[in-house]
């Protein structure tokens, strides 16, 4: 089990490195480079300048020699500088992380909270009216595209019924206030944000939920479970649910390695100081170092949920080892 | 003759379909008295688990009891509530199944599921119930049942989770056990240990049994009567021996010239011809007078009433 552990870490790493040069690789065949843009706002600068400027930053230099600038600065903590906002990375990205991070996890916390429940139902009932509506519910939000739902709710409950916060991530000066205020305040202006996330991811979750336990409920054992004079509700958690349990592992879990990237409309529809709009920003604007540090969080997010999904259906199925 | 501590009479299991509905278990009644084995036997298909799966009230749906009583020790089953029932089933009625490789639950602990079945009809502590299962598992042969008890399914053997199966039925000391088809799965040298451990515990406990079988010899080794089978009615009841010896009903003879004979060296198996009709196209009349030898003009209108003929019970307007 350790030993799994670390072995898959120290391949993760690998698989970081790897793909962190290959990103870096992709920023440098973008036309234009920082200088590039600087250019255009000062007309009178001349070609020595610019050539002064290139070496200044490194620009001048083979891919690998930046590369390994760029990456020996990040080991040693320093994310570098964002050209577009003229502070460090980190100040920049540090809030609108969290930001992002919270969002994204309540929102699918409150996905799953309503589609495990809805789908087991909607298992027991398949093929009943209660199925059928259980299904159109989880389609609907499938099928609805998250700018749009999102507008729709700050119509009706911002404007018409003015319950919470047509946008914003908090409100002014809050911060002065006392920590449960600043909470609660967050808590107001995440409400919309979070139940547009949540409908629209609802619908993969409830379907996959379903079928998992549609298909654990057909298993001999239930039977058996049943013969032994266990009641419904014991046969179905204990035994059918902990069955259906083992691919909603895997499926949530890689679910989560999403977050990062998964919000960016929304969050800009809601005015959501959030990371999406500031990588897109980023890239275009040649914002070489925040989008960059975007890139390696998406990468990590996506090899360290693989590894976890690993490690929790170890847990789960006993029949799986690691060793 | 002694009281029957199981009663079917008429029963009636009715499957809805896309075809209409039909009937798998079509008005079956037999009695089984206390201590007794009683065999079931009959091609796939002839309604022998659907009345077991009747009897637990696990039939689902599309299908239905649509008639009959099933009386248990003076309780007619199929009135009991679905709460009562639990009670009933894996305590005074328990069953152990074909597949005891996908009968257990892979994912929770031999023990585990075990004991919750020992906590749903006993109020015993988790400790005791623990003792009791590993005394459940020794008792049915299990080497080192302590170990045993932390296991999972998948590691152990065909035989070994059949025992386990049986050690679950036993848990809570049933009057009547069903036994459906539970040595089909298994090697025959694990077949005939598993069906010695049944004998063995059905005397220590004089337990009354419902065996299911589609197999003869199985049949002939542990039953004290048997009842034949086909298309959801019942051709003949008869003792263990009489079948065999003086069988009456043209499928049960049939049925038993069809098992291949030892030493007897045959370039052709014998069969019964035709195959046994769809479920949703079984004629009126006998089920069986399509494939039958002795057929007759009422066999085809009327259907033969079950009638006392020498010491069998026979289902037929022409018997052999």
């Amino acid at each position: 089990m350790t030993n799994f552990i670390i072995r898959r870490l120290i391949q993760t790493v690998i698989v970081i490195a790897l793909l962190s040069y290959f990103c870096f690789y992709l920023m440098t065949l973008m036309p234009g480079d920082p200088v590039d843009l600087m250019i255009q706002s000062n007309p009178r600068i001349t070609s020595e300048d610019v050539a002064r400027l290139r070496n200044l930053y490194g620009l001048d230099q083979p891919t690998y020699v930046r590369y390994w600038n760029w990456m020996s600065g990040i080991l040693q903590g320093d994310l570098g500088y964002s050209r577009t906002y003229r502070i460090p990375v980190s100040d920049i990205m540090g809030p609108k992380l969290v930001n992002t991070f919270v969002l994204s996890f309540a929102s699918l916390a409150l996905a799953l909270i309503i589609a495990i429940p809805l789908g087991v139902w909607s298992a027991l009932r398949a093929g009943t009216k209660t199925d059928y509506v259980i299904g159109f519910f989880a389609f609907s939000g499938v099928s609805m595209p998250s700018f749009w739902l999102g507008l729709i709710l700050i119509i009706a409950f911002a404007v018409w019924i003015p319950w919470f916060p047509a946008g914003g991530t908090e409100t002014i000066g809050v911060d002065h206030g006392s920590w449960w205020s600043i909470v609660t305040d967050r808590a107001y202006y995440l409400v919309l944000p979070t139940v547009t996330l949540a409908y629209i991811s609802i619908g993969r979750f409830l379907r996959f939920t379903r079928s998992a336990m549609l298909e654990a409920m057909r298993n001999d054992y239930i039977r058996t479970a049943r013969a032994k004079g266990l009641s419904r509700v014991v046969v179905i958690w204990q035994h059918g649910f902990r069955n259906a349990l083992l691919s909603l592992i895997t499926m949530v879990t890689l679910s989560f390695s999403g977050v990062f990237s998964g919000a960016t409309i929304t969050e800009t529809v809601f005015a959501y100081q959030g990371v999406g709009k500031l990588v897109y920003d980023s890239i275009i604007a040649n914002d070489f170092n925040v989008a960059m540090i975007s890139f390696m969080i998406s990468v990590s997010m996506v090899l360290i949920f693989n590894l976890i999904a690993d490690i929790m259906y170890s847990f789960a199925d006993p029949r799986i080892s690691l060793s | 003759m002694s009281n029957p501590v199981l009663s079917v009479r008429n029963l009636e299991t009715t499957f809805t379909t896309k075809l209409g509905p039909f009937r798998a278990v079509n008005g079956v009644s037999y009695d089984i008295n206390a201590g007794e084995t009683l065999g079931i036997v009959g091609e796939s298909g002839c309604g022998k688990s659907v009345t077991s799966f009747s009897l637990m009230r696990l039939i689902e749906k599309p299908g239905r009891i649509t008639n009959g009583e099933a009386i248990l020790n003076g309780r007619d089953l199929l009135k009991l509530s679905e709460s009562e029932m639990e009670q009933v089933r894996g305590g005074e009625m328990a069953m152990i199944f074909q597949e005891p490789m996908t009968a257990l639950n892979p994912v929770l602990t031999i023990g585990r599921q075990l004991d919750e079945q020992i906590l749903k009809h006993r109020h015993v502590s988790k400790k005791e119930a623990r003792d009791r299962s590993i005394e459940m598992l020794r008792l049915v042969g299990i080497p080192s049942p302590e170990k045993r008890y932390e296991a999972y399914a998948h590691q152990l053997s065909g035989g070994m989770r059949q025992r386990a199966m049986i050690a679950m039925a036993l848990s809570c000391d049933p009057k009547f056990l069903i036994a459906d088809e539970p040595t089909t799965a298994l090697d025959v040298t694990i077949q005939a240990q598993i069906l010695e451990l049944i004998q063995d515990i059905q005397e220590k406990f004089n337990m009354t049994v419902q065996f299911i079988t589609h197999d003869l010899g199985v049949i002939s080794e542990i039953s004290d009567r048997v009842m034949v089978m086909y298309g959801g009615q019942t051709c003949e009841t008869a003792t263990a021996k009489d079948i065999f010896n003086s069988p009456r009903h043209p499928y049960t003879v049939a049925l038993i010239n069809s098992r291949p004979k030892f030493g007897h060296r045959v370039d052709k198996l014998q069969t019964i011809e035709g195959s046994v009709p769809a479920p949703h196209e079984l004629p009126r009349g006998c089920p069986f007078q399509n494939r039958c030898p002795n057929a007759l003009e009422i066999c085809k209108t009327n259907r033969p009433p079950l009638e006392k003929m020498g010491a069998n019970l026979v289902a037929c307007f022409n018997p052999m």
